[in-house]
């Protein structure tokens, strides 16, 4: 195992094994997982979790954070294009650096496509686990920049939904660059009839 | 319509398109090409002076070719903005003096035949992709005789014909013979449900069109015989079964069941086969014109927008949007947002409802007035660098700013960066730290994954736009595959560097896999570029030393493909498994020396 520097503190690691009702739970063997990840070196606290990412689940991890003082939180769990934003929140709000939370994706990438093979699935469960976990004891916070924004929308289109965009935003106080590459504005709709469920004139 | 045209914080640019975008989320910059007018917008009263006296009559496109215009013309009578427009390739031009009867006709000197097209730039925080869809053209499905028939039109020209502002005020007649028909067939899923022709997905719209134009019927000609053949009726929507009910109540007949064949009869009308979808017995009816219920394509400039932005498409071609259930229109790149059918076929109702949530997300992103940057940015190690200038080569934003002569450190702009990694992986040096995907992340998780029983795993990295989410998506679609292979996810496959390979057969590993998006698909522009050139010089190393090549392998998986990405792990674990345990011993043994 990869020693961290020693002139630095070890990290102090919390791990949580998402059971996401039976979405993981019936597939991969959590408790199980969460055990093998309560050996691994740094790791201060592991446990499996009915629901992480709810309320009472979110509650219990940011109590572990400061009762424990960890500093890294690993939630395996849903894939991270899912739900990295919310555990990002979550630690955040108990004072840790967004960027000290890790994922592991054992939903849409273990138990929902070895469903057929629980045994293996578990195997795997363990390993993006443990993965997970050594790349979170060498994660470091990081800070956001603060940059100024354009306040102006460009729409591509001019057709209804372009225009009803294009509305929206002038009517709430955003300028708009409207581009429409016919000579005029109202796309398709403007070619149709009577248009349901009015059955009045579309333009 | 009206409120775009006035509205004092809306620009209006008609016959234009976008170019050209650069930037990022919070300030893009946008290159619009303006085609010329050869009419002033704003003075043009649209009194129509010029077009009385133009020579040149051409089908009007509005009308679908059902009617004519002049050269010089209005679009429509509603037209935003209410000006002219000369199409130039259709005008007889004045120089030399040929024509410019409409430069003598307009009163107020609206027309300029020296306008030339403009290029304007325009900055933006956000950008919304209203990108609208194409009709599909039924020409290809011979059967029904689109092209022999001038009796059988689309839904879109019966539109125009049924309209009381159309080409024969909304006087239903055979484009033929002009005779008022008796009896109408509409023929639906033109073009949509077929994997043979047309799109495999149901262009949602069309159901709901046909009953309206069958009601409009009934109105104006009760008496009108009016048979609907189609496959299923899709009246789902709020309202929708209702108006489906008063169709039926009105007399119109709904046949289950695809015609097969349409021939025409003496008299103009057809004679149209139809296999009753129960009894299997071919049925003949007789109708005087036929409509085409023609579905929708993604727009034409689909591809084109979706490389200039670094966006995807779904295989069906439309665009595909960040999650399918939570960000319904957002794109995966930041600050960009869908609305309308370029995302998916849809009606008014739902385009108008996808257009305010589009403007919604794109208020919820601007109303701050500034903007947090992601801090996975890559960071130079001043110390460490030799100043070679190839982290700047390699850079799709041009992020990284070096002075070869000087022998200057490199510096990264990290506003402009936006965090591909390329540089970290091609630094010679490494004098590139990437934030958040730094070597010892990585390389700890490589060690990680093969610290047990690593001649049975399978190492694969991905890029987290495209082969990760496609991933996601066979996890999605519950597509079962092998389960050894372990994923490691970057933000792009440029920041796979050459020592995550070399670790990883160091270690054991059996194969590796790099994925990425599409060549033309990167979502850092091209930097996947680097990818395909880096692993093919590894290949090359890895012939020379003795490793078989195919053991490291470079995949294009797309956020929609989950599908290919379950057919590519099964494909990588079928060679995972030639591949033997000498062979990996004798790998780790030739790479011991260099670790």
């Amino acid at each position: 195992m990869e020693k961290s520097n020693s002139s630095s503190p070890r990290p102090r690691i919390g791990v949580y094994v998402c059971h996401c009702g039976l979405n993981i739970g019936r597939t991969v063997d959590c408790e199980k997982v969460a055990q093998k990840a309560a050996n691994v070196e740094d790791v201060q606290i592991a446990r499996d979790i009915a629901y992480a990412c709810s309320e009472p689940g979110q509650q219990s991890i940011k109590a572990d954070i400061l009762e424990h003082g960890l500093d890294r939180v690993v939630v395996a769990s849903c894939s991270p294009r899912l739900h990295e934003p919310t555990f990002r929140q979550m630690v955040q709000s108990v004072g840790l650096n967004p960027y000290v939370l890790e994922m592991a994706n054992i939903r849409e990438h273990c138990s929902w496509v070895h469903q057929n093979d629980p045994d293996a699935a578990t195997e795997k469960a363990i390993d993006l686990t443990r993965m997970a976990i050594s790349r979170a004891r060498s994660l470091t916070p990081l800070e956001p920049d603060t940059l100024p924004l354009t306040p102006r929308t460009l729409v591509i289109g001019g057709g209804v939904a372009g225009i009803q965009a294009a509305l929206d935003l002038a009517d709430s106080g955003f300028e708009v660059v409207l581009v429409e590459k016919k000579p005029s504005i109202g796309g398709m709709m403007a070619t149709l009839d009577k248009t349901f469920p009015t059955m009045d004139c579309s333009i | 319509m009206t409120d775009v045209g006035r509205h004092p914080r809306i620009k209006l640019y008609t016959l234009s398109e976008v170019v050209d975008v650069t930037g990022y989320v919070g300030n893009f910059t946008a290159k619009i090409l303006k085609k010329s007018r050869y009419v002033d917008e704003k003075a043009c009263t649209a009194c129509g002076d010029c077009a009385k006296v133009c020579p040149v009559v051409r089908p009007d496109a509005f009308n679908y070719g059902l009617s004519s215009r002049k050269a010089i013309y209005s679009p429509f009578p509603q037209a935003v903005p209410s000006a002219y427009v000369i199409n130039a390739s259709e005008c007889l031009g004045h120089n030399p003096a040929v024509c410019a009867k409409c430069v003598e006709a307009c009163s107020k000197g609206c027309i300029d035949f020296h306008m030339s097209d403009e290029e304007i730039t325009e900055t933006v925080g956000a950008i919304v992709v209203a990108a609208g869809m194409d009709v599909y053209d039924p020409t290809e499905m011979d059967e029904y005789g689109y092209t022999r028939f001038e009796n059988v039109v689309t839904s879109l020209e019966f539109e125009r014909l049924i309209n009381a502002g159309g080409p024969t005020r909304g006087e239903v007649v055979r484009p033929a013979d002009r005779m008022r028909p008796k009896s109408i067939g509409f023929i639906q899923c033109v073009g949509s449900r077929s994997a043979r022709k047309g799109g495999a997905y149901c262009s949602n719209v069309c159901c709901m069109n046909t009953i309206k134009s069958t009601l409009a019927l009934k109105e104006h000609y009760p008496d009108m015989d009016i048979k609907v053949f189609y496959m299923d009726i899709r009246a789902f929507g709020k309202g929708f079964e209702d108006l489906y009910t008063r169709s039926r109540r009105l007399g119109v007949q709904y046949l289950r069941g695809l015609p097969g064949t349409v021939e025409e009869t003496p008299e103009g009308g057809f004679r149209v086969a139809v296999e009753n979808a129960a009894s299997g017995a071919v049925i003949f009816y007789d109708l005087d014109m036929l409509v085409l219920a023609v579905g929708m394509k993604p727009p034409e400039s689909a591809r084109k927008l979706q490389e200039m932005l670094g966006l995807q498409l779904t295989p069906d071609g439309f665009f595909l949007e960040a999650h399918p259930k939570l960000q319904p229109v957002d794109a995966a790149t930041r600050g960009i947002f869908y609305a309308g059918c370029a995302e998916s076929p849809k009606d008014i109702k739902d385009s108008v409802t996808q257009a305010s949530a589009a403007a919604a997300r794109a208020i919820r992103l601007m109303h701050k007035g500034e903007i947090l940057t992601d801090p996975i940015t890559s960071e130079v190690i001043a110390d460490q660098c030799k100043s070679c200038g190839r982290c700047a080569e390699v850079c799709p934003y041009h992020a990284i700013t070096v002075d070869v002569q000087k022998k200057t450190a490199a510096v990264v702009n990290t506003a402009a960066c936006a965090g591909c990694g390329t540089c970290a992986a091609e630094c010679p040096f490494d004098a590139i730290i990437m934030n958040h995907f730094t070597d010892t992340q990585i390389l700890n998780q490589v060690d990680a994954l093969l610290a047990e029983v690593p001649q049975e795993k399978i190492l694969a990295f991905a890029c987290n736009w495209c082969s990760y989410a496609g991933a996601d998506y066979a996890g999605v679609s519950r597509l079962q595959y092998p389960p050894n292979v372990r994923l490691i996810r970057t933000m792009c496959s440029g920041r796979v560097d050459e020592k995550f390979i070399w670790e990883g057969f160091a270690k054991g590993a059996p194969v590796i896999l790099v994925s990425g998006c599409h060549i033309g698909d990167c979502h850092y522009i091209d930097a996947n570029h680097w990818t395909k050139k880096r692993i093919e010089k590894i290949h090359k190393k890895m012939a020379k030393r003795g490793i078989r090549p195919e053991r490291l392998q470079l995949e294009w998986i797309s956020a929609a493909e989950g599908i290919r990405f379950s057919d590519t792990m099964h494909r990588i674990e079928a060679l995972r498994q030639t591949v033997t345990a000498s062979e990996i011993a004798d790998t780790i043994n030739m790479l011991k020396p260099t670790y």
